[in-house]
């Protein structure tokens, strides 16, 4: 059965695809934020890190000026820690400025039921008064379970609720790719 | 992991998920709010039968940093006091909802008994019972270690330390071994002979009467305080010949590598088991000891009741 399942994998992004959402979504969020003097980026563990990365990499290529990105570990805000074991904390790192008075763009990788960002915003508000907060994902599937939207959306991808998106990322997984599987269970 | 009794009990990953988790719990700290919402709704009780200021407070402040709510139980001024026994105390305890009792007992064992007499559905972690056990603290001391030695990497694989004073009755000597074993790190127990326990040598360590030819080979020292109780006891001749024989000043520091750091659990007796110029040295890491002491204490309370609680319950 698992290997069955395993050639249901169906791709949908490709490294070329996904390379183009990154740098359109650098694009549209200097745009949106006239300039990039304000911006703080921070990704969500660990691959919204590296999608953060990659953006404010593009940001600082597109204006020419570095762009701070950080990382915002989210565990122990969850809504659903009593609902499994304990889970192993990821690093948070706000850069060295912080966070007041600035424009933070939350990065994550695949935007479900809004549950993450949710406590990501409870999580940023320990750490600060952002003027405003944005949200980046590469992949909106649907499903949301809160009143949250993105800001920016590398692609919107219809799943069915029992469909899986995997996301994998060079830094992590070696290679650029998102597929999306119709297996039942994890 | 359901409870915290001993320091033998963790194997390597697990001891080495805490120490990262107190990592990040420690990066927390430094930010203007330090309240985390994770425990929120949870009520840690602190059961101290015995006095102990720096770690009920180090409890206490991990607890109330992650959201739970704290019970202080101090046997002094309590029912127990009018003769009640740990067993009432603790289906008291379990009636007001206690989710983990931190228990300090002056009976080596009393935190077990409580884990498996089927008296509280809550965790249990030990803070201290007797002169057995004190695992937080040898968790505390890893992460100094960690911290502080081969640039910070955290390998303690091959960690050279010397643990000094009254092993006899320490229960930090006892969780320290047992910890650095798992992590790979190599103890030397140094003590006059009197106060080493009996079955020494079944222990994973090595073991020395002359603190000179130990501390120029070692890459952390740690002196135990020798409790004013016990000299009347008669287990060395007099304070000043310890002190002189095992005690720990300016001298006897230069003796160590460059690179070593000094540690001591706590209160410290300044002229007994270490001099003011050590206490106050560059090298001695006391203060961060206490500090570090509560990000493990958040660590291990975040995994003890921060998830799910097994089935069953």
């Amino acid at each position: 059965m698992a290997a069955a399942r395993a050639h249901d994998l169906r791709t949908v992004l490709t490294g070329d695809d996904i390379a183009r959402a990154t740098r359109r979504i650098a694009h549209e969020i200097v745009e949106k934020a006239k300039g990039a003097s304000d911006l703080v980026l921070l990704g969500i563990p660990t691959r919204g890190v590296s999608l953060a990365q990659r953006i404010g990499l593009a940001i600082s290529e597109i204006e020419g000026i570095e762009v701070p990105v950080g990382a915002l570990d989210i565990t122990l805000y969850r809504d659903d820690l009593r609902l499994q074991p304990p889970r192993a904390l990821e690093s948070t790192l706000i850069p060295a400025g912080g966070i007041d008075g600035r424009t933070v763009v939350l990065v994550d990788d695949v935007l479900f039921s809004g549950r993450t960002i949710r406590a990501a915003l409870d999580a940023l508000n320990d750490v600060g008064r952002p003027a405003a907060v944005r949200l980046a994902v590469l992949v909106d599937r649907g499903h949301r379970e809160l009143p949250i939207r993105p800001d920016y959306v590398g692609k919107n991808i219809p799943t069915s609720g029992l469909e899986q998106v995997h996301v994998r990322l060079v830094e992590t997984d070696g290679a650029d790719s998102v597929e999306i599987s119709s297996a039942r269970e994890a | 992991m359901r409870h915290l009794l001993s320091a033998g009990d963790l194997d390597r990953d697990a001891a080495l998920l805490i120490l990262d988790t107190a990592a990040e719990m420690a990066a927390l700290s430094d930010r203007s709010v330090k309240k985390l919402p994770t425990l929120r709704g949870r009520t840690v009780v602190n059961l101290f039968f015995e006095d102990s200021t720096r770690t009920r407070i180090s409890f206490e402040l991990a607890a109330k940093r992650l959201s739970a709510d704290v019970i202080n139980f101090a046997a002094k001024g309590s029912s127990v006091s009018k003769g009640e026994s740990l067993k009432d105390t603790a289906l008291t305890l379990e009636a007001m909802g206690a989710d983990a009792v931190v228990i300090r007992h002056w009976d080596s064992g009393a935190p077990y008994r409580l884990a498996h007499a089927d008296w509280i559905g809550g965790s249990v972690v030990n803070a201290g019972d007797g002169t057995h056990e004190h695992p937080t603290q040898a968790l505390l001391d890893a992460y100094t270690m960690r911290r502080h030695l081969r640039d910070g990497t955290g390998a303690l694989e091959g960690v050279r330390v010397g643990i000094v004073g009254d092993i006899l009755h320490s229960r930090v000597a006892r969780s320290n071994v047992l910890l650095l074993q798992t992590l790979g790190a190599e103890v030397t127990l140094v003590a006059p002979p009197t106060l080493l326990p009996i079955g020494i040598e079944q222990w994973p360590c090595d073991v020395s009467y002359d603190i000179d030819a130990v501390l120029p080979n070692v890459d952390a020292v740690m002196m135990l305080r020798v409790q004013a109780e016990r000299m009347q006891d008669a287990y060395f001749p007099t304070a000043r010949e310890y002190s002189r024989l095992y005690g720990l000043d300016g001298e006897r520091m230069r003796l160590l590598p460059e690179h070593a750091i000094v540690m001591h659990p706590g209160p410290m007796n300044r002229g007994m088991e270490i001099s003011a110029e050590v206490a106050d040295s560059a090298r001695a890491v006391m203060v961060e000891q206490v500090a570090n002491g509560v990000s493990v204490r958040m660590a291990v309370l975040y995994l003890l009741l921060g998830g799910a609680k097994e089935l069953g319950e």
